[in-house]
Parts: C-alpha cells; sequence; structure tokens
C-alpha cells in the first residue's frame, strides 16, 4: 500500500455565479440603497433616511446577534429573549437619571460616560438574568421545541410583570444626553447624533464579535458548535458550558440594545422587547440560523426597507419587512447565509 | 498479558424503544487494530458511539485503560485521550481546514513536527489548508476527519467506516496512514467493511451480529477461514475482494 496518493489533488474553479454566490446577501444593502436613492426624490431625505435606517438596523443587529447564535448552538428557540431587551431598557435608564448632572452637562465625554455606566449596568444586570433564565427555564426543556417556546413564553412574562413591580406601569420617557440632542447637518441631510453614534456602536460590536468568531478559539468552538455540536464535544470540549457562556453574552448584548433602543426611542416600556421581538425573528430567520453575518445584513435590510416604505407609502411600513422575509425565503429557504447542520 | 487498552463488559445501550447491544462484551488490546465487523446494522456504530458517550450504556461497563468511563459525558471521554473519526466524518464545513485542525488540537496549539507528518501522509491537506473544508472532496474530508483525530497522539482511536464510498487511490492512502499510525503502537478500534483492508491491518477481530459479539480471535484466522466468515457475516473475503 502507498501512504500518498501520486496525483496532485486540485480544486476545480468555480463559475462566476457560483463565485458571486456568497456575496449576493452583502449586495442586497447597496442594492436597496439605490432602491431608495431611486424612489425617493431628495438627496439630502434619502441620505437622512439611510443613516436612520442603518442606525435602526445596528441596534436591531445588537439585539438579536445573541437569539441568532442561541438558537445555531442548540437549537433552544428563546421567546424570552425580548424581556432582556426590557430589563437592560429599565436598568440602563434608570442609572441614566442617577446621573442626571453627567447627562445634563454640554459635555461629550460627560455624556458618553454616563452611557457607558448605563450600559455597563444593562448588561451586567441582563447577563446574570440570562445566566439564570438558562439554569431555571432553558436548561429543562433542551430538544423539546414546544415546551421552549411555552417557558421561554411565560419566563417573559414573570419578568415583564417583576419590570412593572419594581418600576411601575408608567411608560418612562426620557431625553438623550444633551451633547447627543439634535442633528448635524451634512451635504444638506439632518443626520440626529444619536444615531451616528448607534451606527458607530453598531459596526464596531459587529467587527469584535466578528473577530472574536473568526480569529479565537472561542469563536471557532461556537462556529463549530452550531455546525455540529456532538462533533465539538468529541473533540473535548464542553459545548454546554459554550452555550451557557453565549447565552449569557447575548442576553448581555440584549441589554446593550434595550438602552440604545431606549434612547433612540426616548420612551421605555415593560413590553418594548415583546414588541421589538418582531423584528428581531425577522432578522434572525432572513439571516440563516446561527448565522451573525446573515443576521448583520439581515438587521441592516430591514432597518434601511422600513425607513424608506415608512417614508414613501407610510400605511405600507408595517407589512413592509414581512414582505422582505417572504422574498428572501423563497430565494433561500435556509436565509441568505445559511448554516450548515450536521445530520 | 497486559490489560486491555478498551474493556466493554455486559453492555446494553437502547435507542428510544430499541435495544441496540445487547451484552456486547470485547477487549481491544494496547498497540494493536481491533476490527469491528459485521454486516450493516448490527451495532458497529451504535458501539463506537457508546464508547464515545454520545449514546449512554444502559448496563455494563466500558474501562478505558482499568477507568470506567461508561457514566462519563463525551468531552470528558475526549480528554482521556480517545479520538473518534464519525461514520459521517463530521467535518466543520464552514471552516477551513486549518481551523478544523486547531479545534482538534484541544490540548494546545498545533505541533508542527506532527503537522509536517499528516502533510506528508495527507497531501492534499496542506495544499487546501486555507479552504473551507465543505469545498473538499468526499476522499479528502475523509483525509481532514481521520487527520483531525491523529493530530495528537491518544490513547485509543475510534474509527468508524474510513474508506466507505472512496476510490481505490484514496482507499490504499488511508489505509497507508493507519498503518502509519499501527506502526507507532497506537491502540484502534476500526469499524470497516473493506476486507482487503481490514486484513491488512486487523491484528485482532470481533464480529457483531444483532447486537451481541457473536466471534473474536486474530484477524489472520477469520482472513484464513472463507465458511468462517460465511457464517458469520454472510459472505467471505475472497468474495468480496
Amino acid at each position: 500500500m502507498t501512504a500518498a496518493p501520486d496525483h496532485t489533488p486540485t480544486m476545480s474553479r468555480a463559475g462566476l455565479a457560483e463565485r458571486l454566490g456568497p456575496y449576493i446577501p452583502v449586495l442586497l444593502i447597496p442594492a436597496i440603497m439605490a432602491f431608495g436613492l431611486i424612489f425617493i426624490p431628495s438627496m439630502s431625505s434619502w441620505l437622512t433616511l439611510t443613516v436612520s435606517g442603518l442606525a435602526m438596523g445596528m441596534m436591531i443587529f445588537i439585539m438579536a446577534s445573541g437569539m441568532t447564535l442561541v438558537f445555531g448552538l442548540m437549537d433552544v428557540i428563546n421567546f424570552g429573549h425580548g424581556v432582556f431587551i426590557s430589563v437592560g431598557a429599565f436598568v440602563g435608564i434608570s442609572i441614566l437619571l442617577v446621573l442626571g448632572h453627567m447627562t445634563e452637562a454640554p459635555s461629550l465625554a460627560l455624556n458618553l460616560a454616563a452611557i457607558l455606566a448605563a450600559v455597563l449596568a444593562a448588561m451586567a444586570a441582563t447577563g446574570v438574568l440570562g445566566w439564570a433564565f438558562e439554569r431555571v427555564i432553558v436548561k429543562p426543556v433542551y430538544g423539546a421545541h414546544l415546551k421552549q417556546i411555552l417557558v421561554t413564553m411565560g419566563g417573559l412574562i414573570v419578568v415583564e410583570q417583576l419590570i412593572i413591580v419594581l418600576w411601575g406601569p408608567e411608560e418612562i420617557y426620557i431625553l438623550r444626553p444633551e451633547a447627543l440632542r439634535g442633528a448635524i447637518t451634512f451635504a444638506g441631510a439632518a443626520m440626529e447624533k444619536y444615531r451616528l453614534l448607534a451606527v458607530g456602536i453598531g459596526a464596531v460590536l459587529f467587527l469584535v464579535m466578528r473577530y472574536t468568531l473568526r480569529r479565537t478559539k472561542i469563536g471557532l468552538i461556537v462556529r463549530a458548535g452550531v455546525e455540529n455540536g456532538e462533533m465539538v464535544e468529541a473533540l473535548g470540549y464542553r459545548l454546554r458550558l459554550v452555550f451557557v457562556g453565549v447565552f449569557i453574552a447575548g442576553s448581555a448584548l440584549a441589554g446593550l440594545g434595550g438602552v440604545m433602543w431606549g434612547l433612540y426611542q426616548e420612551v421605555i416600556t415593560a413590553h418594548m422587547g415583546q414588541q421589538i421581538m418582531i423584528l428581531i425573528f425577522i432578522v434572525v430567520i432572513i439571516g440563516g440560523l446561527g448565522s451573525v453575518e446573515g443576521c448583520f445584513i439581515g438587521a441592516l435590510l430591514v432597518g434601511l426597507l422600513q425607513n424608506y416604505i415608512a417614508f414613501l407609502e407610510p400605511k405600507l411600513a408595517l407589512i413592509s419587512n414581512i414582505g422582505l422575509m417572504v422574498a428572501i425565503l423563497m430565494w433561500r429557504p435556509q436565509g441568505m447565509i445559511p448554516v450548515v447542520k450536521a445530520k | 498479558m497486559s490489560d486491555p487498552m478498551l474493556r466493554l463488559s455486559g453492555v446494553y445501550t437502547d435507542i428510544a424503544q430499541y435495544h441496540i447491544l445487547q451484552g456486547v462484551n470485547f477487549d481491544v488490546p494496547r498497540g494493536q487494530v481491533t476490527m469491528l465487523l459485521g454486516r450493516n446494522g448490527v451495532g458497529k456504530t451504535t458501539s463506537l458511539r457508546t464508547i464515545m458517550g454520545h449514546w449512554r450504556a444502559r448496563a455494563g461497563q466500558i474501562l478505558l485503560d482499568g477507568q470506567d468511563i461508561a457514566a462519563l459525558p463525551t468531552p470528558a471521554i475526549a480528554r482521556l485521550g480517545v479520538g473518534y473519526v464519525p461514520e459521517n466524518m463530521g467535518i466543520f464545513s464552514d471552516l477551513t481546514v486549518e481551523e478544523n485542525m486547531i479545534l482538534a488540537a484541544s490540548s494546545g496549539p498545533l505541533d508542527r513536527t506532527r503537522l509536517d507528518w499528516l502533510f506528508s501522509v495527507f497531501p492534499p491537506l496542506q495544499t487546501f489548508w486555507k479552504g473551507h473544508a465543505g469545498n473538499l472532496s468526499g476522499g479528502q474530508k475523509q483525509m481532514l476527519s481521520i487527520a483531525r483525530a491523529m493530530v495528537e497522539e491518544r490513547r485509543l482511536y475510534l474509527i468508524d467506516e474510513p474508506t466507505k464510498g472512496l476510490a481505490p487511490a484514496i482507499v490504499s492512502t488511508m489505509a497507508g496512514a493507519l498503518r502509519q499510525l499501527k506502526d507507532q503502537g497506537a491502540s484502534i478500534l476500526l469499524v470497516e467493511q473493506n476486507f482487503s483492508v481490514a486484513r491488512a491491518l486487523g491484528d485482532s477481530a470481533v464480529v457483531m451480529d444483532d447486537g451481541r459479539v457473536v466471534w473474536t480471535g486474530a484477524m489472520a484466522e477469520l482472513a484464513g477461514d472463507a465458511a468462517l466468515q460465511e457464517r458469520l457475516m454472510g459472505l467471505s473475503m475472497e468474495a468480496g475482494h
């Protein structure tokens, strides 16, 4: 017997369509922007709506990214994910109210410091809540989707009621920190400062997540675990521990998203997480369950489309994202960037 | 005679309402290749999956180097030095060849010397090192699957049908790789349907039927007895090849 083949294996060169295939989802973002550019009569309006759409998309991505990984890794459908958004918003906004002297000061540094404190507190609170949620509610129903839906919905209702007990049933209105109020003008377009900040934070978070998933061993374990958890365990890695870590990180990110979404809407309610969940589900599904890149692209598409359509034909805004989901699923039933699951 | 590297004693495994393994007993001696043979559906893969902890044994003992691992979770079994190549290869398609290998080296960074050896055994892995594993051919994926198990020295290798569906040239490469592993003194439990490979590599053989071990002995003895092969497995090596 020979130890090695005497031929030189080569990989056949794919055709243009095949090579372009992986990039088509990314190309949808400029395609939707171009759609907006064609139909929106004023360039300045288009620019304003585009920044607004990107900001909304980034925030949805932050809130949805944990959920897609949780589903991809352990097949857990967490209908309670929205409650981390609500809790994050309430904890973060409470901190901002306490730090009123910093948020009211006309200093960008002080404002950002206050937001950072609020975000860290929100992430810590939702991270701990996520850990408890996983241990108490999710762990007993691994592998049982129907039970997962029921108990996570139950968990969501219970925690929402706890929010009402702690903070009261009324909506809480808030003002953004002083230096982040108003807009800057660029090329005749007014762009809200806070939305620009949201775009920046979202982009940085995406790059950090991408780096972690692509360049670190824990990231490799997560990606491999999404595809074939059993084999990851056979290589000696405790996937359950990794999953708990991802659940906590995903909950903390949802908490961060909750603070940002609260400041974006300038009002928070106990049900705000539940209300945004429909957009999060759309993003997770069209992105491809378990795909962070797909989730990112999906969130930007949803954000942009919602803003463009709300401007062009407000009555269609609500159904535009459902239409987007239907169109993408007809094109790619497993989502834009499907994660190959081991059989 | 020294204690075996692996010993299964009275192992029963159920999958749902089906009783798949029904009191399996066999040893894998140290530094030898033990062939696990039998018709399709007799419990060979289930035996490997039970040893690996993917399916929990309802009863019985599984001793790895004297330690009972029957109740341990899969990661703990792997950490004890068991390398596993599943029947479906278990390749991470979304990861590159390099990333697959980095993951497989769970106790630390890749050992350059061992990697060079693996490249000499499986040259395509070096060629496609930065490429996605999902783009490899079936044979190349199988090379990666085996190389992953071999990337670190293990106490025991569990390998499930490594030559299944492969072209003769690739089968030859696989057999060559396993031969080198054997020559290094590795303990291997190998499920194999290709009798010429089994005959060339096996020191001992365990034949299963209907969830039980029906014969154990030297591979040479089984290979030399066509009637025994016919009785145990329904075909002879000569008939097969």
